[in-house]
């Protein structure tokens, strides 16, 4: 049923008894066109395009749990585009403006507001590096704007401006960036994919490769061999797990990111803030709960959990750039795995192997790149050539010498 | 997660600062695959679910080099020993 106000008044006079399953739990065939490992927002948003865009059908999804169960249930749902290099700008950008359409294109409310994100600056040389982030943002279309310390006082009020170590001197603000929510973002793609054919295979983890020579022709599963002439890994927290059942090594470390929500409160936080001398970010979600969070754990790890030195500092961020959050309540803490790739960038390229497809290397942002990245990815396995947009997210960038380090922090996953 | 120095007995792991896989050494930079070896030293990883070797810096604290065997996914620490060259 296509949602609308109608579909939505005639639901509610017959007491929601007529809506169907918005997306089908499929049984895996033998035989498929393309195979796209891991039913997170990238999978699925991939399958999205792959079915809607580039005319490709006999699409499965096979996700190892229930999809959106990964890290697409697990992230803070901010979304932006506020990106320093070429390489990555036109690519997030890209992303950012299939976001703005996306409800339409899905039909389905995937909440997104775009409320803007202030990145705060706290000295004259943080400014000039946000005054060159935003030029650079500018150049490649994308807004921005330099405020300084009066312009941000209007929109938050409520921060620590004299912090007598790091005091408010202003912000970048991107006013297009904001947050979606979450798992309608996943359901979103997975009925739109569904409507179309696609094969969404749920409990189902792959287990092992079919080759023929060097090229992958299937996947080994819980739920029998599948075969496939294009395999698509869009894996990320796991990717080095998965590669390795095809015996190949990647530029990636799993580190684990926890994230907080605090109680409910009354409307408080007008978007997202981020404070720039330590790493804390915070959003408030439409129930009233402060969406947080600040640095990896920044050992390796994929226990989905992570330990107290670090919730003790994210609290300390929070409390030096907002001292009024000191009596609000935690509500619920948790990690998710994040794909840290060595120079803080993603990948969206074939593997060395013919017939296997990489989307990995997420770092901590891949709620945002959701739109962007299934699309690329859908690009390059349905034309067998990068998008444009995607174009320096290649495998070989770190043999070859061509990185992507917006932090400028080098080989160390745990930095980026 | 507590670390149990050689030196300094059970110690939080704030104490800590970690560098990453104690696998990796630096290649020999006179060999003739000197590049490949040493794009795979600095770039690939292993990063295995479950035991992993790796180094460890007790910065708040004795100041020595460690290498802390540790399950990634359950994050036990099996052993910590002093950082040698091998």
């Amino acid at each position: 049923m296509r949602r609308s106000i109608f579909s939505l008044a005639l639901n509610a006079l017959t007491g929601h008894r007529l809506w169907r399953p918005t997306w089908r739990d499929a049984v895996p065939k033998p035989e498929y066109d393309v195979i796209i490992i891991g039913g997170g927002g990238h999978g699925l948003a991939t399958a999205h395009y792959l079915a809607n865009v580039f005319g490709i059908q006999r699409v499965a999804v096979l996700e190892k749990s229930w999809i959106g169960s990964g890290n697409a249930g697990r992230n803070t749902t901010i979304i932006r585009s506020n990106y320093l290099l070429p390489g990555n700008n036109a690519f997030y950008e890209l992303s950012m403006k299939l976001w703005e359409g996306l409800e339409q294109e899905l039909n389905y409310n995937a909440m997104v507001s775009q409320r803007g994100i202030v990145n705060l600056y706290h000295s004259d040389a943080q400014r000039d590096a946000y005054a060159r982030r935003g030029n650079s943002m500018r150049l490649h279309g994308v807004d921005a704007e330099l405020l300084d310390r009066d312009q941000v006082r209007a929109m938050v009020p409520f921060l620590d401006f004299d912090n007598a170590r790091f005091p408010v001197k202003g912000g970048l603000l991107q006013r297009r960036a904001g947050t979606a929510r979450h798992d309608a973002v996943v359901w979103g793609y997975a009925a739109a994919a569904s409507r179309r054919g696609v094969d969404i295979v749920q409990n189902c983890e792959v287990t092992g490769f079919i080759r023929n020579g060097d090229a992958v022709v299937g996947v080994e599963t819980t739920r029998g061999s599948i075969r496939a002439p294009k395999i698509a890994m869009a894996v990320a927290g796991n990717s080095s797990r998965v590669a390795a059942l095809a015996g190949l090594r990647l530029p990636i470390e799993s580190h684990v990111l926890q994230a907080f929500v605090s109680e409910a409160v009354k409307p408080l936080i007008p978007g997202v803030v981020t404070f720039g001398a330590g790493h804390f970010y915070v959003s408030q979600s439409d129930k009233g709960g402060l969406v947080f969070g600040g640095d990896i754990d920044g050992y390796n790890s994929y226990a989905q959990r992570g330990n107290l030195p670090v919730v003790e500092d994210v609290a300390e961020g929070g409390m030096a750039l907002m001292p009024m959050i000191g009596r609000i309540r935690l509500l619920r803490s948790w990690g998710g795995i994040m794909d840290m790739s060595m120079d803080g960038s993603p990948i969206i390229d074939r593997s060395p192997l013919p017939g296997l497809y990489l989307n990995a290397g997420w770092c901590y942002g891949g709620f945002k790149a959701i739109p962007g990245s299934g699309f690329c990815f859908a690009h390059l396995i349905a034309k067998g050539e990068p998008h444009p947009t995607a174009a320096a997210l290649r495998l070989d960038r770190f043999e070859r010498g061509y990185l992507l380090d917006e932090k400028g922090q080098g080989a160390q996953p745990n930095l980026h | 997660m507590r670390l149990s120095c050689p030196f300094c007995g059970p110690r939080d792991s704030a104490e800590f600062t970690i560098l990453g896989d104690a696998g990796v050494t630096r290649p020999d930079p006179d060999a003739p695959d000197a590049p490949a070896a040493f794009f795979e030293a600095v770039y690939l990883r292993d990063n295995p679910a479950g035991p992993h070797r790796e180094y460890w810096y007790h910065g708040a604290g004795c100041r020595q080099w460690l290498v802390v065997g540790r399950d990634t996914v359950t994050h036990e620490i099996f052993d910590v020993t002093l950082a040698r060259r091998p």
